[in-house]
C-alpha cells in the first residue's frame, strides 16, 4: 500500500512538473509556430497547431520591409556597451564594499539597493531634461549612459554576496606579498567571482534588452529605437500583422532562451546566493 | 592581520604604525572604488527623483517654455481627476491580486525545482524563459493568444463549453486587466520562485530529517518547520514583487493603451502620458510623485509587518 501510495505521490508531483514546464513554454512554442505560419491561415476561425504548410516569408518580411536588422543593432549597441562599463564600475564597487575597511559600508549597500527600486516613471522626465540640454536624446550614449546607473545596483548585490565569500585569508596572503588593493582584485580576487561576474553580466544585459520605458522615451527615430520600441510599434493601420510579431518576438527572444538555457544553473545559483547569508 | 604581527612585531619599533598607515591607504582605495557606481546611481536616480518632486510643485511643460510655481495646486487637481483615481484603485488592485498569485505560484514552483529529480536542470531552464523575455514581446503574446477574433485561449474556451461564444479579452473593460493581470503572472512568477527557491535553500536537511523522524507528515513538516523559516524570504520577494507590479508600464501601454474606457490605466502609464503625450510634465511629476509616496507607503507596511513576526520569533 505504502508503495503505491509513493508511486501515486511520485505521478502527481512528476504531473506538477510537467505542468509548469508546459505553462512556462507555451505562449512562446506558439508564437514560434504562428512565426512560420502565412497570413491567411493565422486569420482563420480555427488555430492550426502545427505549421502546414510553413512558411518563412515573415522573417524574410521583417528584414527587407519593415528594416528589424536596424533595432537590433541598436539594441546590441546600447545593451553591450552599458553592461561592460556598469560591470566594470560594479565589480569595482563590490569589491570595495566586501572587503575593504569602509566607513558606512552597510549603509552604501542600503542606498544602491534602495535606490534600484525607484519607479522608473519617477526618474524618467528629469532624465529627458537633462539629456535635452546636452543634446543626447537620440544617440546611442544616451540612452547607454542611463542603463549603466540603472543596472548597476544588481550587479553590485550579486558580486558582493560572491565577494564575501572568498576567505580573508586570500587577501591577507596577498597583502603578505606586496599587492596593492587594486593589485589584489585584478590578479587575485576577481578570477575567482568570475562566475558572480558572468551571472551580474548576464542579468545587467537582459535587462537593459529588455528595457522600454527610458528608450521610448528618449529615441523617437527608428535609427536609434531599440527592440522592445521597435516591437511595440509594429501594427499596420488596419490589421495587426500577427506573423511578423512572432517572427520579430522569436528572433529576440531565441538569444535569451539560449543564454538561460545554457547559464541555467549559474543564473539560478547567482541570484539564490548572498540573499541566504546574514 | 596576526601573522603580520607575528612576523613584524619583534623586529621593529612602532609595530602599530604599519598597519594605521596600511589601513588609511585601503579606505581611500575603497573609496575610489566605490565613487563611479555612486556618483552614476545617484545621477540617474536620486537626483531624478528629487528633481521629479520639485517638478510636481510646478506649472510647467516639457518643451519648458513655461515654468510657474503653483504649490499643491497640482495634488488638488488630481483629487478631482477620475482617470487618476480610477489608474490609482486599478493600480492597487493590480498590484495585490498579481503579487498574491505569483507568491503562491512562485512558492509552488519553488518546491518542486527545490527537489532532487531527474530532468529538474529542464524544468529550471523552462522556468526561467518567461523571465527572460521582454515584456514588450510578453504582451504580444498575450494580445496573440487572448485575440478576441481567433485567439486560441478563445478557441480552446469555446470548444470545452466553457463560455459560449468568443470573449474579446483585451477590448472589454470587465476582462482586459484580468488579462494583464495573467500575463504579469505567466512573466514574474519565475522570479518570484527564484527567491523562494534561495529562502528554502536555507533550511537544513537535518532539520526536515529529524521531523520525519519524530513522525510528522510531510504536511505537518510543511507548515511548522518548512514555511516559519521559509517565512521572511518570503516577505521580502513579495514586497519586491509587489513593488515593482505597482510600476506596471509596458504591459498596459502595449496590450491596451490603457484602454477600454481606462479600465486598465495604471499609475505610471497614466504619468507618461501625460508627460510625453499631453507634455505636461508638471502635472505628469505630480502623478509619478503620488505614485512613489504610495510605493513608500507599500514598502513601510511590509517593514512593520517584518519587524513585528521577528519581533514576534524572538520572544
Amino acid at each position: 500500500m505504502s508503495t503505491a501510495r509513493a508511486g501515486l505521490r511520485r505521478g502527481s508531483f512528476r504531473l506538477l512538473a510537467a505542468a509548469i514546464v508546459v505553462w512556462s513554454l507555451f505562449p512562446f512554442l506558439w508564437q514560434l509556430v504562428a512565426s512560420v505560419q502565412p497570413d491567411r491561415v493565422l486569420g482563420a476561425a480555427s488555430p492550426s497547431w502545427l505549421p502546414n504548410p510553413a512558411t518563412f516569408e515573415h522573417y524574410v518580411n521583417i528584414f527587407t520591409v519593415k528594416g528589424f536588422q536596424q533595432y537590433l543593432v541598436n539594441s546590441a549597441i546600447v545593451a553591450v556597451s552599458a553592461t561592460a562599463i556598469a560591470l566594470v564600475f560594479a565589480t569595482l564597487a563590490a569589491y570595495a564594499l566586501a572587503r575593504l575597511p569602509l566607513p558606512g559600508k552597510r549603509l552604501s549597500l542600503a542606498v544602491i539597493l534602495a535606490i534600484s527600486m525607484f519607479p522608473q516613471i519617477a526618474i524618467v522626465s528629469p532624465l529627458y531634461e537633462v539629456l535635452n540640454k546636452a543634446y543626447l536624446l537620440d544617440t546611442y550614449r544616451g540612452l547607454s549612459g542611463v542603463y549603466i546607473g540603472l543596472a548597476m545596483p544588481l550587479m553590485v548585490y550579486i558580486l558582493y554576496g560572491h565577494f564575501r565569500l572568498v576567505p580573508k585569508e586570500i587577501d591577507e596572503a596577498a597583502k603578505i606579498d606586496g599587492a596593492g588593493p587594486v593589485r589584489t582584485l585584478t590578479s587575485v580576487i576577481f578570477p575567482m567571482v568570475l562566475p558572480g561576474a558572468l551571472v551580474a553580466g548576464l542579468l545587467g544585459f537582459i535587462t537593459n534588452w529588455n528595457e522600454f520605458m527610458l528608450a521610448l522615451a528618449f529615441e523617437s527615430t527608428p535609427d536609434y529605437q531599440t527592440i522592445p520600441v521597435g516591437i511595440a510599434n509594429f501594427t499596420a493601420v488596419h490589421f495587426v500583422p500577427w506573423g511578423d510579431v512572432a517572427a520579430a518576438s522569436v528572433v529576440v527572444t531565441v538569444p535569451l532562451v539560449v543564454l538561460v538555457a545554457v547559464f541555467q544553473r549559474r543564473i539560478v545559483g547567482g541570484l539564490t546566493m548572498g540573499s541566504v547569508k546574514e | 592581520m596576526t601573522v603580520l604581527l607575528e612576523a613584524g612585531a619583534p623586529r621593529t619599533a612602532a609595530p602599530h604604525r604599519r598597519p594605521t598607515l596600511g589601513k588609511h591607504r585601503e579606505v581611500l582605495a575603497g573609496l575610489a572604488l566605490l565613487a563611479p557606481t555612486l556618483l552614476c546611481v545617484l545621477a540617474v536616480s536620486l537626483y531624478p527623483v528629487v528633481r521629479t518632486f520639485a517638478l510636481s510643485l510646478r506649472d510647467t511643460d516639457l518643451a519648458g517654455q513655461q515654468s510657474e510655481y503653483i504649490g499643491l495646486h497640482n495634488f488638488a487637481e488630481l483629487l478631482d481627476d477620475a482617470t487618476f483615481l480610477g489608474a490609482w484603485l486599478q493600480t492597487v488592485g493590480f498590484t495585490a491580486v498579481s503579487t498574491a498569485l505569483e507568491t503562491v505560484l512562485g512558492f509552488v514552483i519553488a518546491l518542486v525545482i527545490h527537489q532532487s529529480f531527474r530532468g529538474r536542470g529542464l524544468v529550471r531552464a523552462a522556468v526561467l524563459v518567461p523571465w527572460a523575455i521582454p515584456t514588450v514581446v510578453t504582451s504580444k503574446m498575450f494580445g496573440f493568444l487572448f485575440n478576441g477574433d481567433n485567439g486560441v485561449v478563445n478557441y480552446l474556451l469555446v470548444h470545452l463549453h466553457l463560455i459560449g461564444s468568443n470573449v474579446n479579452f483585451v477590448g472589454d473593460p470587465h476582462t482586459a486587466l484580468a488579462t494583464i493581470v495573467l500575463a504579469d503572472v505567466w512573466k514574474t512568477t519565475p522570479f518570484m520562485a527564484l527567491l523562494i527557491l534561495a529562502g528554502l535553500q536555507t533550511v537544513s536537511p537535518t532539520l526536515l530529517e529529524a521531523a520525519k523522524i519524530d513522525g510528522a507528515s510531510a504536511w505537518t513538516t510543511f507548515w511548522r518547520v518548512t514555511l516559519p523559516i521559509v517565512a521572511p524570504a518570503l516577505l521580502i520577494a513579495a514586497l519586491l514583487r509587489a513593488l515593482d507590479a505597482f510600476r506596471i508600464f509596458d504591459l498596459p501601454y502595449v496590450l491596451t493603451g490603457g484602454g477600454p474606457a481606462s479600465s486598465t490605466m495604471t499609475l505610471s502609464l497614466y504619468a507618461y502620458q501625460r508627460t510625453f503625450n499631453a507634455l505636461q510634465l508638471g502635472y505628469g511629476s505630480a502623478v509619478s510623485t503620488a505614485m512613489f509616496l504610495t510605493e513608500i507607503a507599500i514598502a513601510a507596511g511590509f517593514a512593520v509587518f517584518l519587524v513585528r513576526r521577528f519581533r514576534a520569533m524572538e520572544v
